[in-house]
């Protein structure tokens, strides 16, 4: 009934050793680019100079010296923008890993540590939020409520918090018979204790992982709901708004959509690497 | 066996219905509803007539359950922008969307099983780092950013094909590729994972003794095996892919549901809202209610319940 989550045999650790480490240098890289963006690019994200408008990138004929990746269709700095739209995407990833990790690590656990009753509606739970369709749903809810980035990052966080509870769950249940659990429990341990300190710990790792596919599903998704006009409203620079402003011109200057294309491919491609790196790990250490 | 379908079909009903009291809690969120239909420049007298109207001065209760007990019987109500009941235009719109879907699905099964196999008859080489490679990229890459792409490529630059509209055949073959392109990478690994599960159990090991081909033992023996978690997972893609075909229909204007709950969001068109949820989660429930019983028939240890 749940997602496909597709077990994956660890590679040789050479080589996941290797993606793992290019996964971090480039979330890294997007991290202090967007942390430090607005002190390293000479233009602000949203000036507008019409008389400068969709000026090409550097490796193009007709670039204009200072902008490095062009303008876009209002004149505006296209590398000041891409920078800020990092900080967007990263910033909804990051917001949205933690709601949805609230949510689903709490049910996931409480189901798989209590089973019966508890797991049941946990169960039921998990069934009805996979039926629902996300895209569809979070964009009626912006079109509904307004567009915005808290609401984009709520709307987003209750409804991708499904894996974080199958994980937990099941991760829980491996566990929860385990001797050093019973061995609290005997020594008098609440259950609040044994939840938050014997169990939570124990699972954080397999948790990790579930957080780093979530943050690239909920970037992906930030970026077609923006793309569709229902999520970060206008004029913030959001990547996939930004490849919605750039469609209408895409046929003259392609370079307008493949810029911040190219940017969230290797965000989401360097989150993944980061992601599947930690799998690999956990997997050898099982092995051992 | 006959137990297990109606213990998954009472929890399908109970689902459909707790989806269905979210999407009418849904269209509430948005406040009063008179006043978006009405438009910005109605007066308060407008406003009540809308109210009566769609009888939207009822009680909130008395509104929910006369929408479930019509919808249990098909009857969606009216579109208050297309003049045409809802279930019409649902009609009219889900062959497009179950094609697309359908286009997609098969698609994506003709890759991704041959690519999962490879993969996993040979464990560890280049190849199948190639392959695990190929769906970690396939992953990253937007699936509205690809048809923006296609639509440079095979639609300006070669000119092969149509860019947007629902005409012909051919309209289908971009959208179907880009659809394909979001259920490739989860299909491939699990093919990959299932084939290197089976090649390693005992059943395999004592067709390996009895001096099997390699080709009888991958294709015969593990491939059966490995298929059974692949086609229930398909069952399920399909599901999510209509779901998620809501992004490519508008890319592409193709009008099927997807793009009917789209336009329908834009117009504050609450009553279509609603049933697309509602139909597009029905889909889905179906789907693994038969994949749960597929499972069961392919199977035998799952039949208990």
């Amino acid at each position: 009934m749940s997602e496909p989550i597709a077990i994956h045999a660890p590679l040789t650790s050479r080589v996941g050793v290797a993606g793992f480490t290019v996964g971090i240098v480039i979330v890294g890289i997007i991290a202090v680019a967007a942390i430090t963006g607005n002190q390293l690019v000479p233009h602000d994200a949203f000036t507008q100079d019409l008389g400068n408008r969709l000026k090409p990138p550097f490796w193009m004929e007709g670039t204009q010296a200072g902008h490095l990746l062009g303008t876009d269709q209002l004149g505006r700095d296209y590398l000041a923008r891409l920078v800020y739209g990092a900080r967007i995407s990263l910033l909804i990833g990051i917001m949205t890993v933690i709601t949805s990790g609230l949510i689903g690590i709490t049910l996931g656990v409480l189901g798989g540590f209590f089973g019966g009753r508890v797991d049941d509606a946990v169960l039921f739970a998990i069934t009805t939020r996979l039926s629902i369709p996300v895209v569809l749903v979070a964009l009626a809810v912006v079109g509904l409520m307004g567009s915005g980035l808290g609401l984009v990052v709520a709307t987003l966080g209750l409804l991708l918090w499904d894996r974080f509870a199958v994980v937990a769950r099941a991760t829980t249940m491996q566990i929860r018979g385990l001797d050093y659990v019973n061995a609290a429990r005997c020594a008098g341990a609440s259950t609040l204790h044994l939840l938050v300190k014997e169990i939570l710990p124990n699972i954080a790792s397999h948790l990790a992982v579930v957080a780093t596919l979530e943050m690239a599903l909920a970037i992906l998704l930030e970026a077609a709901l923006s793309f569709l006009g229902l999520g970060v409203p206008p004029p913030l620079p959001s990547w996939g708004l930004m490849i919605a402003e750039g469609k209408d011109y895409m046929f003259f200057s392609p370079w307008v959509i493949m810029v911040p294309g190219v940017a969230l491919f290797i965000l989401v491609l360097g989150i993944n690497l980061v992601g599947d790196g930690l799998r690999n790990l956990l997997g050898s250490e099982r092995s051992r | 066996m006959l137990l297990l379908i109606a213990r998954r079909l009472g929890l399908g009903l109970l689902v459909a219905l707790t989806v269905m009291t979210l999407a009418f809690m849904l269209t509430r969120l948005s406040g009063d509803l008179a006043i978006s239909i009405a438009g910005p420049s109605a007066t308060q007298a407008d406003v009540e007539i809308i109210r009566k109207a769609y009888g939207l001065d009822r009680p909130l209760y008395v509104q929910f359950f006369s929408w479930v007990g019509r919808a249990m019987v098909g009857d969606f109500g009216q579109s208050y922008f297309f003049k045409d009941s809802v279930s019409n235009l649902i009609a009219r719109r889900l062959p497009i969307t179950l094609t697309l879907g359908l286009v997609g699905l098969s698609l994506a099964l003709i890759i991704s099983i041959p690519l999962g196999i490879l993969a996993a008859v040979r464990e560890n080489t280049w190849l199948d780092r190639g392959v695990t490679m190929f769906t970690m990229v396939g992953q990253a890459i937007p699936s509205f950013w690809l048809a923006l792409i296609l639509m440079i490529v095979l639609g300006l630059n070669l000119g092969i094909l149509p860019i947007s509209g629902t005409g012909t055949w051919q309209h289908f073959v971009m959208p179907g590729i880009v659809l394909a392109f979001t259920a490739i990478p989860a299909l491939t690994r699990l093919t990959r994972s299932g084939m290197i599960e089976a090649m390693a159990s005992d059943y395999i090991r004592t067709a390996r003794a009895k001096g099997l081909s390699r080709a009888r033992i991958i294709f015969k023996h593990a491939l059966r095996n490995a298929a059974i978690p692949v086609v229930s997972i398909a069952a399920v893609q399909l599901g999510f892919m209509l779901g998620g075909s809501i992004v490519i229909e508008t890319v592409f204007a193709l009008h099927g549901v997807g793009y009917l709950g789209w336009e329908s969001i834009a117009k504050n068109d609450f009553p279509v809202v609603q049933a697309v949820v509602l139909v597009l989660a029905a889909i889905y429930i179906g789907l693994t209610l038969l994949s749960d019983i597929l499972n069961a028939l392919l199977d035998p240890r799952l039949r208990t319940g």
